[in-house]
């Protein structure tokens, strides 16, 4: 049994265990599933050090499973897949310790359930065959449409079923496009009357992505819109998003942290492992609209957030506008673009996650999330105050923080596509920027600014220590990513490389740009500075490596620089 | 040298994280002050010392460190070619950046020092340094920066702790709203900033300030001049935003909402300088795309003229100095847009020096008079702050152009590069300067001459017609502390002391303040009156005005009796200014002359006082037309985008479940299987979509995929 089976089911062991524990006690029960999140991190990091970052996909393992269709239970990651675990172990800690309080009845099933949950998400990441994906993909289900039908707020029926339901809807739909690949690769069933190829029946993605740019355009585009539908109400994208500030306002605290910060990536992830590889020709054909919904959702998810009345409904639509960012980093096509993509990710799960978390907070202590109902609470609770103005700021992607580079990164590569060939989509995209500052900003003035006129408001006690420790752990995430982000993107730099080339065989076939000493010495001013710093060497040296590309690269003079 | 340049820029923030700790561990109890101004002066301080060790050291010539590779993003396209686009960590040490670095850690550094006298007795002490280290920081980040990354992460950390200290007194609804609008009109201005670092980019393959430039240079207009206007015209938009011009000055008046120290170093001296420091830096760019530059010296020309009509006008002292500083600011621009960057440079230094000396000055009477900012309330005030009196006389006679102090050589620097140019905008720029005599020497008339009015409240009419509904703060010091700590040296009750003389580490920073007010200039000596051609200060920052294509930048030489005209003129007008402002409020002392003329002039007076305006027609079409889109949006999700996945649901519910049983029952009762069984499949599940039950549609989906499999598996062979 591999490292990869070992982090997929610790949390589903440390559920079994619960379950034969006496449901009085809850301490107990606590401390079991805390621990058991706590070991799945660990384990979880010590994949880091022992990744391969010049390798794919690695820590492979492959069992036989159901011979007859060709499905085989296989496990094994990339970049992407990495940051996805790590990210969800984390939150799993983080959702399990915000529970202690907010979770007054039923706590075996709840955390039972929550350790259930996190061996279906991190079995999603995990798998590499798509049989095995679709598996977990619908286990992973479950045990969410219990925690918001059970421990959620008063619409919890409604908003459970509705989740189930929407979600559900798309994966049959993703179901067709799996089985469609399938039949294509074995040649059994024709579709669109297009011959398929005959091989082997097998659900192994890899092997789909081998093939992917076999399938002919038109049968691309079908299995493509499967996909779409699949993935995008996960996503959720505009206009398949209404599931989601229903399934958040009624969730608790933890259901909320757990479905913003990975739940949301199975549809980003979705696009990223399969759509994008596997059918090339339909990325490009439904590039724009696909893009166009991704910028709508941005800039409508911010402007919906901006007059919300419930603080939790507002992170909700927030979410809408910051997966529209990934989206757009997506689709940009470029290893810039993705790059950004797959860290807002991440940052996104951080962030939203702590403003989740905040909400919380303040819910457990004063039982509604009404924002009219605050007001001045700085004073009251400058320890809080000050947090939620960190989660703030990162969530609206101020530099040095982490959303800053994730944002930058996808308008950098949005404005640099070829794919798009125009600045423009960055340009409506950015405005996201402004309205982001103007919902949170706003949102913080009414809650915690002004005088403290609420009487209900002037006893509330400030954060203890365990939410203090909850915060700080997500901060110092916030800032390690804001400041040095290094080791997280070149994790993803080989999968996302090996992706854009899979979109577009020829992207790093173009020659290359750099600086030769001639221009400095050309103009006066950097002359001195040359002889200084270390650049113009560096650089010159430093853009090819490791890539195919650099056959292509030479030294080019100032003049064909400026040919263009 | 390197790490030494790393610690100018670390130690306040090293001084911002110990005393944020000590803020936020334990918010409710007092701090120990001296341990306070111990980690905030001293780091300040020694920032301070080694920048200028460093200054010294590097004796001109320029020289950058790259710490680390900040965000590798990948490969992507500049032109038709791949380029690496890393965004490094690096920090630049220049001529521009080294005027800068001693502006910011000294000017910063005495403003601390001030702070500390004025702000003695907040309950937030530890609170404000913390956010004024922070500043620090981020200014410096801003200024040091390498890249245009670095600047846009100074610029919006500036931003930050611009909101956060306009919103100090964050229990007063009007100090919220003012730091709110800021952070986002600032925004506003950063969307066009980072567009433009995407064009430059695409272009360029980097945001490198030497690899741009050169490149730049090296191409000249015929290879870059179209894509430099674009790219300039978006950098100018951030400007726009930072430095408060028009159309996007609206947050800085409101600013003013912020502790004394805070409008001096940020919203005078240092911050939003910022944008006029991004344009000089960006000069290669500028001058190719000439229609950029013009539109900057418009839009510059305008701004100064703008808001020195509505400095004509405000009663509140800050306020004036606000608009006064929007209006400086405007001068900036239009010197940089017509091509003098050095003079903007030594236009933002001198300024530094005599708004800064205003500001503390404006502190110092404000603190002085337990509070009151209204001038109609002040008078006289030179019999009981002398020390106050006479810095402030000096930096009033400095920003309003009178020779040889520093306001004089920058300003008449500007108008003599705009003359030959555009002989409006020059024109528009004498205006403004003798506009800024009056406006300044009108406040010091109000504030020291006369006799103290602070007694006799009634007698002026308190309200003026403002429409923010808050420029008069009142006893704005004392708005963050709890009844305990009331100011008993000064009283809270504002008009039952005398006015008195600050403290001296306020009169003393005053001091030093002023001594720069006057011989600050002397570096920008023209030659016309015996300096060196170009000036001592041109000389120093030419090497960051690079050659464009082969061909220099000149410093234009005008005939000398042109210039002598030129400085002449500007003289005249400023001394019209101050003989009106002497005529209408000192020697008037009823302002009698003055009140027939406001009445007279009425509609004109009271679009002065309203700001014209303006603040009230972005409420109406811009903040309003956002929210009522939004709402719009919000309506349009709820009961069309989710009315829709309702409705889909109502209506799967009724044909599937009750239509195809009730077709079951009645039409093909019996009928042929298949259809039948399929028909009930459907209509049992989608009751049992109504009841919730999930297991059973994990069985029906398991069943499926089975069935699938064995359908499959049986037409395989």
């Amino acid at each position: 049994m591999g490292i990869l089976n070992i982090i997929t089911y610790i949390p589903a062991v440390g559920a079994l265990v619960i379950l034969f524990m006496s449901k009085n006690a809850t301490r107990t029960i606590r401390t079991m599933a805390t621990a058991t999140a706590v070991i799945d991190f660990l384990v979880s990091l010590w994949l880091w050090p022992n990744f391969d970052k010049t390798k794919l996909f690695q820590f492979r393992e492959t069992y036989r499973w159901i011979p007859s269709l060709g499905v085989k239970y296989e496990f094994g990651i990339d970049g992407i897949a990495l940051l996805l675990i790590l990210l969800t172990t984390f939150m799993g800690i983080i959702a399990i310790v915000s529970s202690y309080s907010a979770i007054k009845f039923r706590e075996k099933e709840y955390y039972i359930l929550l350790l259930l949950l996190q061996t279906g998400m991190l079995g999603t990441f995990c798998a590499l065959d798509f049989f095995l994906f679709y598996v977990f993909w619908e286990v992973m289900l479950v045990p969410m449409y219990f925690i918001i039908g059970i421990w959620g707020g008063s619409r919890k029926l409604y908003a459970a079923i509705k989740f189930f339901l929407y979600t559900l809807a798309g994966s049959v739909l993703m179901l067709l496009s799996i089985l469609a690949l399938y039949f294509f690769n074995d040649g059994g069933i024709d579709f669109l009357h297009i011959k398929g190829l005959g091989n082997p029946g097998t659900f192994s993605v890899l092997q789909f992505h081998n093939i992917g740019h076999l399938i002919p355009p038109q049968l691309q585009f079908w299995i493509f819109l499967g996909f779409f539908f699949g993935f995008a109400i996960k996503v959720p994208m505009f206009p398949f998003h209404t599931w989601l500030p229903d399934a958040h306002v009624e969730a608790p605290t933890a259901g909320s942290i757990i479905l913003a910060a990975v739940l949301l990536k199975m549809g980003t992830y979705g696009f990223v492992r399969f759509a994008l590889p596997i059918l090339p020709d339909a990325t490009k054909q439904l590039l724009v609209p696909i893009v166009v919904l991704s910028i709508i959702g941005i800039i409508y998810g911010a402007l919906v957030s901006l007059v919300q009345k419930d603080m939790k409904k507002l992170v909700a639509y927030s979410s809408v506008s910051h997966l529209g960012f990934v989206m757009l980093g997506m689709f940009a096509l470029n290893p810039i673009g993705l790059r950004g993509s797959v860290l807002q990710m991440i940052n996104h799960g951080i962030s939203t996650g702590a403003l989740f978390l905040l909400v919380g907070f303040i819910y457990e202590r004063r039982h509604t999330r009404m924002i009219a109902d605050y007001g001045g609470l700085a004073k009251q609770m400058p320890m809080y105050a000050a947090l939620f103005l960190i989660a703030a700021l990162s969530s609206m992607g101020l530099p040095a923080l982490n959303g800053f580079i994730g944002e930058f990164m996808i308008l950098l590569g949005a404005a640099n596509s070829t794919a798009f060939g125009t600045i423009s989509y960055a340009a409506f995209a950015a405005t996201g920027i402004v309205l982001g500052a103007a919902y949170l900003l706003w949102l913080y003035q009414r809650v915690f600014w002004g005088p403290l006129d609420n009487p209900a408001n002037q006893n509330v006690p400030d954060v203890n220590k365990r939410e203090l420790g909850l915060m700080l752990a997500l901060i110092v995430m916030m800032v390690w990513i804001g400041v040095y982000p290094t080791p997280f993107l070149d994790v993803v730099e080989k999968p996302v490389d090996y992706i854009v080339r899979k979109v577009d065989p020829k992207y790093f076939d173009k020659q290359q740009l750099t600086y030769p000493s001639t221009v400095a010495a050309a103009a006066p001013y950097p002359s001195t500075v040359a002889a200084a710093a270390p650049y113009p060497s560096t650089v010159a040296t430093a853009a090819p490596s490791g890539r195919g590309a650099a056959e292509g690269s030479g030294t080019h003079t100032p003049s064909e620089v400026a040919e263009k | 040298m390197s790490s030494a340049l790393l610690l100018v820029v670390l130690l306040p923030a090293i001084g911002a994280l110990i005393n944020g700790t000590r803020a936020f561990l334990a918010p409710h109890t007092p701090k120990n002050k001296t341990t306070t101004n111990f980690f905030a002066l001293a780091t300040t301080a020694l920032s301070a010392l080694i920048a200028t060790w460093i200054v010294i050291q590097s004796a001109g010539s320029p020289w950058q460190h790259v710490y680390f590779q900040w965000i590798p993003t990948g490969l992507g396209h500049a032109g038709a070619l791949l380029a690496n686009f890393t965004v490094d960590f690096a920090l630049r040490i220049d001529h521009l950046s080294s005027t800068m670095l001693m502006i910011v850690t000294w000017v910063g550094f005495l403003i601390h020092v001030y702070a500390t006298g004025y702000m003695s007795h907040e309950k937030g002490y530890t609170r404000f340094f913390t956010y004024l280290n922070l500043f620090m920081f981020m200014m410096l980040l801003l200024v040091l920066g390498a890249n245009y990354i670095v600047m846009f992460v100074g610029w919006e950390g500036v931003g930050l702790c611009s909101y956060l200290l306009i919103g100090f007194y964050y229990d007063k609804n009007f100090a919220a709203d003012a730091g709110k609008k800021a952070f986002i009109t600032n925004r506003i201005g950063d969307f066009g900033f980072i567009l433009g670092i995407f064009l430059i980019f695409n272009t360029f393959g980097s945001a490198d300030y030497t690899r741009v430039f050169a490149l730049a240079s090296a191409g000249g207009h015929a290879q870059y001049g179209a894509i430099a206007t674009a790219i300039c015209l978006l950098l100018f938009v951030g400007a726009c935003g930072k430095s408060a011009q028009v159309p996007l000055y609206v947050w800085l008046p409101d600013a003013m909402a912020g502790p004394t120290p805070v409008s001096a170093l940020i919203h005078a001296a240092t911050m939003v300088t910022a944008g006029v420091y991004m344009v000089v830096r960006s000069n290669v760019l500028f001058r190719l795309a000439p229609d950029a530059m013009l539109v900057v010296a418009i839009i510059g020309a305008v701004t100064a003229i703008f808001a020195a009509s509505i400095g004509l006008a405000q009663n509140d002292i800050k306020k004036v100095l606000a608009y006064s500083t929007v209006s400086q600011l405007g001068y900036m621009f239009l010197g940089a847009g017509v091509g003098a960057f050095t003079a903007a440079i030594f236009h933002v230094m001198t300024h530094a020096f005599f708004k800064a000396c205003l500001f503390l000055g404006a502190g110092s009477v404000i603190h002085g008079c337990g509070g009151e900012q209204d001038m109609r309330k002040m008078g006289g005030l030179r019999k009981y702050m002398p020390r106050t009196h006479w810095t402030m006389l000096v930096a009033t006679i400095a920003i309003a152009g009178i020779p040889p102090l520093a306001g004089f050589f920058s300003k008449d620097e500007i108008l003599a590069n705009a003359f030959p140019h555009h002989k409006f905008i020059w024109l528009l720029g004498v205006v403004t300067a003798g506009m800024t005599a009056f406006y300044m020497f009108r406040l010091y008339f109000m504030t020291f001459h006369g006799t103290y009015r602070g007694a006799q409240v009634e007698g002026i009419e308190t309200s003026e017609p403002e429409h923010g509904g808050h420029h008069l703060i009142p006893d704005q010091r004392h708005l963050d502390q709890g009844d305990e700590h009331i100011d008993k040296a000064h009283g809270h009750h504002v008009h039952s002391h005398e006015p008195h003389e600050s403290p001296f580490s306020m009169t003393g920073v005053l001091a030093v303040l002023a001594v720069l007010a006057v011989l600050g200039g002397l570096i920008g000596l023209p030659a016309a009156l015996g300096g060196a051609h170009p000036t001592w200060f041109q000389q120093w920052l030419a090497p960051v005005l690079l050659p464009i294509g082969g061909e220099h930048f000149e410093f234009h030489e005008a005939a000398l009796s042109t210039e002598y005209i030129l400085m002449l003129v500007s003289v005249a007008v400023a001394v019209l200014g101050i003989f009106l402002a002497w005529r209408f409020y000192k020697r008037d002392p009823l302002w009698s002359t003055l009140k027939r003329l406001a009445a007279t002039f009425a509609p004109i007076h009271r679009a002065l006082e309203s700001k014209y305006y303006v603040d009230e027609l972005y409420n109406a079409t811009v903040i309003r037309g956002t929210v009522l889109l939004a709402l719009g949006l919000w309506w349009f999700d709820t009961w069309v985008v989710d009315g829709i996945v309702n409705g889909v649901r109502h209506l799967t519910v009724f044909f599937l479940g009750h239509g195809s049983n009730l077709f079951d029952k009645y039409v093909v009762d019996g009928a042929v299987n298949g259809v039948a069984t399929t028909a009930r499949g459907g209509s049992m599940m989608f009751r049992r979509v109504q009841s919730g039950l999930v297991q059973n549609y994990a069985l029906i989906m398991g069943g499926g995929i089975v069935l699938i499999a064995v359908v499959y598996l049986f037409m395989k062979p």
